[in-house]
């Protein structure tokens, strides 16, 4: 039944989000901490786990990948309702702080990325896949 | 015209799927012809998207771009909140735990680090223009962060209402950078493999940014830098009123 796999999907998200607002009134915080990454490791536990294998596999499965599939989609409208015209309207103190905060960020990838080990053999492979 | 306001508006989450499904195709499209498969077609939907964006933030003077406009409403419930974190969380379906394992420390240390490295860029570029309020300078900071932890701190700490304007209008700009520069940079800094993605969505923070920038780089590597991505703004929203305020304060 794909309504399986599109219910465990919502009950790991509503979790997760549980988890995380509790987590932002622990720490005295206005926002939901990690809600989104509590689900999705929720998620990556229960679609390995034996137990739950009859709501993520088969048709259940595809309940699941169906939103997966529909994420650019749901990306592009997000992009069409963003505040655009409020960055535009910015100014340049804006502009310069969003753009050098960008740029350093973007520099510092490589450096920390080899904290997590040399994964370069993996990337190359994958390279040659594609 | 009654006839096409009153459907278009009854139903509009319909009109939204029908019409983000032509705006895809068309940027597939020209992906395929004019770039001969150079630019991915989801970067240029997404680019499509912001214009459309900016054309009904300016059209209507509301907040949710093209969402204001009432015949395109379904595209705010179609992009909101909601149904993006829906659509993210169902992108961890497949991955592997092994892949979050290996860069999970990468990952939790490049969160502070964005915090940390973002914040200070910000509040560097508001002493360069002449603010010396410390006050202004985190919120200006905190924007520079994301545009949730700018208004959230400023608010907190009592700075006025034009300084979280101009944080917010900073974390967009940050947040629309990410989306259309990461395709474009992807390659030089090595955003191929889920290390570093992970480490990249820890940096950049900001899930929308992010969300769009990995679909447009590589569709595969959207779980693992939205999963770090979802914490950056609950560190920053918990580090910019506190530590990073009294910093700034002891300061200036």
């Amino acid at each position: 039944m794909i309504v399986y796999g599109v219910a465990l999907l919502s009950v790991c998200l509503v979790i997760g989000m549980l988890a995380g607002e509790t987590l932002g009134v622990l720490l005295g915080v206005d926002a939901n901490v990690g809600g989104v990454g509590i689900a999705m490791l929720l998620l990556v536990f229960a679609s390995n786990a034996e137990k739950f294998k009859t709501l993520a596999s088969g048709a259940a499965g595809e309940g699941i990948k169906f939103w997966s599939a529909m994420y650019i989609p749901i990306v592009v409208a997000m992009a069409a309702r963003q505040n655009v015209a409020a960055a535009v309207d910015g100014g340049l103190l804006a502009l310069v702080a969003g753009v050098a905060a960008v740029v350093v960020s973007f520099a510092l990838v490589p450096v920390l990325s080899r904290l997590g080990g040399s994964s370069n053999t993996i990337s190359a492979v994958k390279e040659d896949v594609r | 015209m009654d006839v096409i306001e009153t459907v278009f508006i009854r139903n509009n989450l319909v009109v939204a799927f029908a019409l983000i499904g032509v705006i895809i195709w068309i940027s597939y499209y020209l992906a395929d012809k004019l770039t001969a498969g150079r630019i991915h077609g989801s970067a240029i939907a997404i680019a499509l998207g912001l214009l459309a964006a900016w054309w009904g933030g300016v059209v209507t003077g509301g907040r949710t771009g093209v969402a204001d406009i009432a015949l395109l409403g379904g595209i705010g419930l179609m992009g909101g909140g909601m149904m993006r974190d829906f659509a993210i969380v169902a992108t961890a379906f497949g991955v592997k735990l092994g892949e979050l394992k290996k860069a999970g420390l990468a990952g939790v240390v490049s969160i502070f680090a964005g915090v940390l490295v973002s914040f200070v860029v910000g509040a560097i570029v508001a002493v360069l223009f002449g603010y010396s309020d410390p006050v202004a300078i985190t919120t200006i900071g905190a924007g520079a962060v994301t545009y949730i932890v700018g208004p959230v701190t400023g608010e907190a700490i009592g700075a006025s209402s034009e300084v979280i304007t101009l944080s917010v209008a900073a974390g967009l700009i940050k947040s629309i950078l990410v989306m259309i520069g990461t395709p474009l940079v992807a390659k030089s800094i090595g955003l191929n493999n889920p290390q570093s993605a992970m480490v990249f969505g820890g940096l950049m923070g900001t899930t929308s940014g992010v969300a769009a920038g990995l679909a447009a780089t590589d569709p595969k590597l959207v779980p693992y830098g939205a999963m770090t991505a979802t914490f950056y703004t609950g560190v920053g929203c918990l580090l910019g009123p506190s530590i990073l305020f009294f910093i700034v304060s002891s300061i200036f």
